[in-house]
């Protein structure tokens, strides 16, 4: 077993969530356009919370979907490594959104190329912002995140794992040794 | 439902698969992982753009030596909605007619840069026969009176998205069983899947080696179909009845019609299915096509469903070099 070092802990995690609630906020200014979607798996357990943190502190009543970036990947061999591809649901109409994309790791980018042209593929939306949990550097195409949890340098041999109760029954993230 | 344990495990078989020719040889976790599969690929059917990036660039050519409509415009629907180029193969205005060779036709083909071949075929195991001197990817999509594995994972798709389960499911097919390569796909995914399945039709069309195959047969349809889950009714091919294998028509109507009175017999909630294309007032009335118990017509969308996650897993198998998403 690789040597995890643990970046995050459970109230750390808990704690990153809410900044990056307040982030979007305050970015977005007003729920009435907003959309939240997250990218399945982790993804979507943060956007989740984000839409109860803006719930709960704001009133704000925002729309979530999820979206599964499986049929826009580009690297389908490695189809025997991915889980299930799952149903994408985004049960509104995207057009004259804001979209907030919720991930849980931002690496090379090539994920959120994937899901950009996914969001393209059902409607206009306004405007996409990027929220992610952690940023690892390492990008391969020209993608930000808006919203940032944590940021933290890593190399290409390390890896990220993020865990989260409603999927893992633990919230924290780790990495690797380099 | 699988795990994500089971799915990955099954994910592997499928990629090292890469043809589809039948379902006798599948696992029941990789034909539950196609029919996980075409679920995600049917919310695209909900969406306005209809399309999927998945195989843009790859070239699927349905070879139809059969008359098909239906299957092939299914296939090639499927294949367009995954961003793939079609080529349609029309068995009467081809070199076949010149009398080219099977082979020949498909190593043609496959020097054309085909990546898929979906084949039917009047001769069991043309398919196979193909898929051994071939480097494309073969799809079986009818083979004599061998398989038709995309109808047999379509309906169960069918019947499991009703019933949520096999288990314990009741399952009948109806009608010319001997030469129906729709029946044995059927048969093959349902045992593997725990559905009880029963067989029924005139003893001329009733092969009795099938009790091999798990399956109860039956010569009665009311005995048959009490307490049925599920009724499959096979298109009764009027051509049979010139080599007498049954007396007549009407015959074949009053001992196996399945009509709304002979429904009340089956389970409250019965799923009616068919193939197509039905031959209303013989094997099923108007009535019943047309009724609530029907699911006939989303048989159609979901095989376009299922046969887009059968591409789309067999995608699997054919890149190895290809570079990883992060």
């Amino acid at each position: 077993m690789t040597q995890m070092e643990q970046l995050l802990n459970a109230q750390d995690v808990q704690r990153k969530i809410e900044d990056m609630a307040d982030q979007i906020a305050k970015q977005i200014g007003s729920p009435v356009k907003m959309a939240l979607v997250g990218i399945r798996t982790h993804g979507v357990t943060i956007a989740e919370r984000i839409r109860d943190i803006l719930k709960r502190k704001k009133g704000w009543d925002v729309p979530l979907g999820i979206l599964d970036i499986t049929f826009y990947r580009d690297d389908l061999a490695r189809l025997s490594e991915q889980p299930l591809a799952q149903p994408t649901r985004l049960d509104f109409d995207l057009t004259g959104k804001i979209v907030v994309l919720v991930d849980d790791v931002l690496y090379t980018g090539r994920t959120i190329r994937c899901a950009l042209d996914q969001i393209m593929d059902y409607g206009r939306p306004q405007a996409i912002r990027l929220a992610v949990l952690v940023d690892r550097g390492l990008r391969e195409l020209p993608i930000q995140a808006d919203i940032t949890g944590l940021s933290v340098n890593t190399t290409p041999a390390q890896k990220i794992q993020v865990r989260m109760m409603e999927i893992d029954s633990e919230d924290g993230v780790w990495v690797s040794a380099p | 439902m699988l795990t994500e344990k089971e799915a990955r495990s099954a994910a592997k078989k499928i990629v090292r698969r890469k043809h589809l020719l039948g379902l006798e040889e599948m696992s029941k976790e990789e034909i539950l992982l196609i029919l996980q599969t075409a679920a995600s690929f049917k919310e695209i059917f909900t969406r306005t753009v209809k399309k999927v990036p998945t195989l843009r660039g790859k070239t699927v050519v349905n070879l139809f030596f059969e008359n098909s409509t239906r299957t092939r415009t299914s296939f090639e629907l499927a294949a367009k909605r995954l961003s793939a180029d079609v080529i349609n193969f029309a068995m009467a205005t081809s070199s076949v007619s010149k009398g080219e060779t099977l082979l020949d036709t498909a190593r043609t083909i496959e020097a054309m840069g085909a990546d898929y071949i979906v084949m039917r075929h009047g001769s069991s195991g043309a398919p196979w026969y193909l898929s051994q001197r071939v480097k494309a990817s073969v799809l079986n999509a009818g083979d004599g009176t061998h398989e038709h594995p995309t109808q047999g994972l379509l309906d169960a798709y069918t019947i499991q998205e009703k019933k949520g389960r096999f288990e314990g499911l009741k399952v009948v097919i109806v009608g010319d069983i001997v030469h129906s390569r729709v029946a044995r796909s059927n048969i093959w995914a349902l045992t593997k899947l725990g559905a009880q399945v029963a067989i029924v039709g005139p003893r001329t069309l009733i092969p009795p080696s099938f009790h091999k195959l798990g399956v109860q047969i039956h010569y009665d349809l009311k005995e048959a179909i009490r307490d049925a889950d599920v009724i499959n009714l096979l298109r009764i091919q009027l051509e049979r009845q010139q080599s007498n294998l049954f007396p007549s028509i009407r015959e074949y109507r009053l001992l196996y019609q399945i009509n709304e009175q002979r429904l009340s017999l089956a389970k409250p909630d019965v799923l009616i299915m068919h193939p197509g294309p039905i031959n209303r007032g013989v094997e099923i009335t108007q009535g019943v096509a047309d009724g609530p118990h029907s699911v006939i017509n989303e048989q159609v969308t979901n095989g376009v469903a299922v046969r887009m996650a059968v591409l789309f897993l067999l995608a699997g198998a054919r890149d190895p070099e290809r570079e990883a998403v992060e």
